[in-house]
């Protein structure tokens, strides 16, 4: 009985080779431990992994199923040694590996894993300054034409003759949304237009942050064009940070104010086609502009004009003209075209390398 | 000065934002959550004091110069005052100072966001099942090429999605899904694909400074 016993014990081989290293690429407090499973690995319950100072005494820092070969212990304290044994187990036999080498966690600097995305944001980086500085010493950018942009100047003054204000609505998005701060630049435009003509601008906002950056903003606008006695600081206005009550008190404003144009620009959920629909039922123009994917439908739907995506970000350098903003829209456009070609070039190799009859680049 | 500091602040601010992205050392992560976490909360503390300052004197404006629907505006002081008081001295759960319930009917802010807030806000997101018919009647209107494309290819998807379009052709529902999976999937990709870029192009430009209509316009 005692030597089936034995039998059964030592027929539970242990895991070999454990290596246990400093985790690479991460802020430190973490070891990751390797090993080569057990030759009994399919019959094992799980892999117990144990931590030790001295190299003598032993504690149990967590475990993982069968069939898996590495575990990262993100417990340990950066500058101390630690030794790691990986015990494999069934039942209630634990069969325990040799102990690893030494190991010392320690915090990095970098994160190499992100160097792709460091090198794509140097190149395209470069892509775009250079034609902001080619702008500058005075090469003439061509764009193409933005049909919900042009209709800018034709909203506003359709606002100035009908007498009626005119609706800018940022979204729902917080001021660190690139959709709301690309909103904003646009509404210093729509605001530049508004002072010029003296049509009554009205900014009803969710977030008190984008409230106070939206009203200096439109301050600014009037200001830099010569009208701040039309200014109107109750204009500008934070409604409340519900979405759902932030939607209906802009339909209040709709159904109320009957404002000639309707701004939806910026980031926006659910509440996008409760506010073009009531736009649309009002009679007003309406030009919209959001990157949300799923809310562009229903802006496409129920409004006149509408941004898609990136043109949201180049409206304001399409709108006042500036060179510069021109040129780096030139330099995302060529980005464009690189990111293009490297996607069709790795495209091509990728089918290269699954059809089997060509056979290349194995 | 008025001009040039702000854009000091915010090129030094942008930068800051990136490092932590490349940089897992906790001395910068810890600064960053810094950053991110309290140093934003103050700024939304102050923010908020002006929004709501805001947004009370817009309404007793309202109020005194008896503009269109004023009457309104007392239902939101009123409420905004009750609120505030309970919230302020009664406790989020009723933990205050202040006594929120009368027998067993309870008033603190935990109750009222649950039985006023949250069903006044499914009532307007209720209301997108009436918006969305009318949006598609709109949609489906085939008075162009592209609208009866459009027309046509949600006919087809909403045919798959049915029991009936199974019935019709055993190929409808895998034809619905491939429009849903491919040209659908296509085109979004291609929007993110911009939008990605552009992110990254509006980025640039404001820390630099190039893009300054933010700021009211003007380059002085």
């Amino acid at each position: 009985m005692t030597l089936i016993l034995l039998c059964s014990i030592y027929a539970l081989a242990p895991p070999t080779g454990v290596r246990a290293y400093d985790t690479p690429d991460d802020g430190g407090g973490s070891v990751t431990i390797e090993w080569q499973l057990s030759q009994d690995d399919a019959e094992i319950t799980r892999y117990d992994i144990y931590r030790s100072e001295d190299g003598e005494t032993y504690e149990k820092v967590g475990f993982i199923g069968p069939g898996r070969t590495s575990i990262e212990d993100e417990s340990t304290q950066d500058g101390l040694e630690y030794f790691y044994k990986v015990a494999a187990l069934r039942d209630t036999i634990r069969i325990f590996s040799e102990p690893s080498s030494p190991v010392m966690s320690r915090a990095h600097l970098v994160d190499r894993t992100k160097m792709n995305v460091f090198v794509a944001l140097l190149i395209l980086g470069a892509i775009i300054l250079y034609f902001t500085y080619a702008a500058r010493r005075g090469r003439e950018m061509f764009i193409r034409k933005i049909t919900g942009l042009q209709a800018i100047d034709d909203a506003v003054g359709r606002a100035t003759e009908m007498g009626k204000p005119i609706l800018y609505c940022p979204g729902i998005g917080y001021i660190e949304d690139i959709a709301t701060i690309a909103s904003l630049n646009i509404l210093g435009e729509v605001a530049k237009k508004c002072a010029q003509y003296d049509t009554k601008l009205i900014n009803p906002n969710r977030d008190p942050i984008v409230y106070t950056v939206a009203r200096e903003i439109i301050k600014e606008s009037y200001n830099s064009v010569g009208r701040p006695d039309s200014f109107d600081p109750d204009s500008v206005y934070y409604v409340t940070d519900s979405q759902f009550a932030y939607a209906a008190a802009l339909d209040g404003v709709m159904i109320r104010e009957r404002p000639a144009t309707n701004f939806l620009v910026g980031w926006f959920r659910a509440e996008s086609l409760i506010l073009a629909e009531t736009g649309a039922s009002t009679g007003a123009i309406q030009i919209a502009g959001t990157d949300q994917v799923s809310q562009l439908p229903f802006f496409v739907t129920a409004c006149d004009y509408t941004l898609i995506g990136e043109e949201l970000y180049a409206a304001s350098a399409y709108i006042s003209k500036e060179p510069l903003l021109l040129g780096a829209i030139k330099g995302e456009d060529w980005g464009k075209f690189f990111i293009g070609v490297v996607l069709i070039i790795a495209s091509i190799i990728g089918l290269l390398t699954t059809f089997p009859i060509l056979g290349l680049f194995r | 000065m008025k001009r040039t500091f702000p854009l000091i602040l915010v090129f030094v601010f942008g930068i800051l934002g990136i490092i932590p992205f490349f940089v897992p050392h906790p001395v910068v992560q810890n600064a960053d959550g810094f950053l991110r976490n309290e140093f934003l909360r103050i700024l939304v503390a102050f923010a908020l004091v002006l929004g709501l300052g805001s947004l009370l004197k817009v309404h007793i404006d309202k109020i005194k110069r008896r503009r269109e629907n004023w009457q309104y505006s007392w239902i939101l002081i009123i409420s905004f005052l009750i609120s505030a008081i309970i919230g302020l001295f009664g406790g989020v759960r009723g933990t205050g100072i202040l006594p929120t319930s009368i027998g067993s009917f309870q008033f603190d802010i935990w109750t009222i966001y649950w039985n006023v807030v949250m069903p006044l806000g499914s009532t307007m997101f209720a209301l997108l099942a009436f918006f969305m018919a009318s949006a598609a009647y709109r949609a489906f209107r085939a008075r162009s090429t592209e609208a009866t494309l459009l027309l046509a290819a949600a006919f087809v998807v909403m045919l798959g999605v049915l029991p009936l379009g199974d019935r019709i052709s055993p190929h409808l529902p895998s034809f619905a899904q491939w429009i849903m999976d491919v040209p659908n999937v296509a085109g979004q990709r291609g929007i993110l694909f911009g939008v990605a870029l552009g992110a990254l192009a509006t980025a640039l430009k404001i820390i630099l400074g190039i893009e300054r209509s933010w700021l009211g316009g003007g380059r002085e």
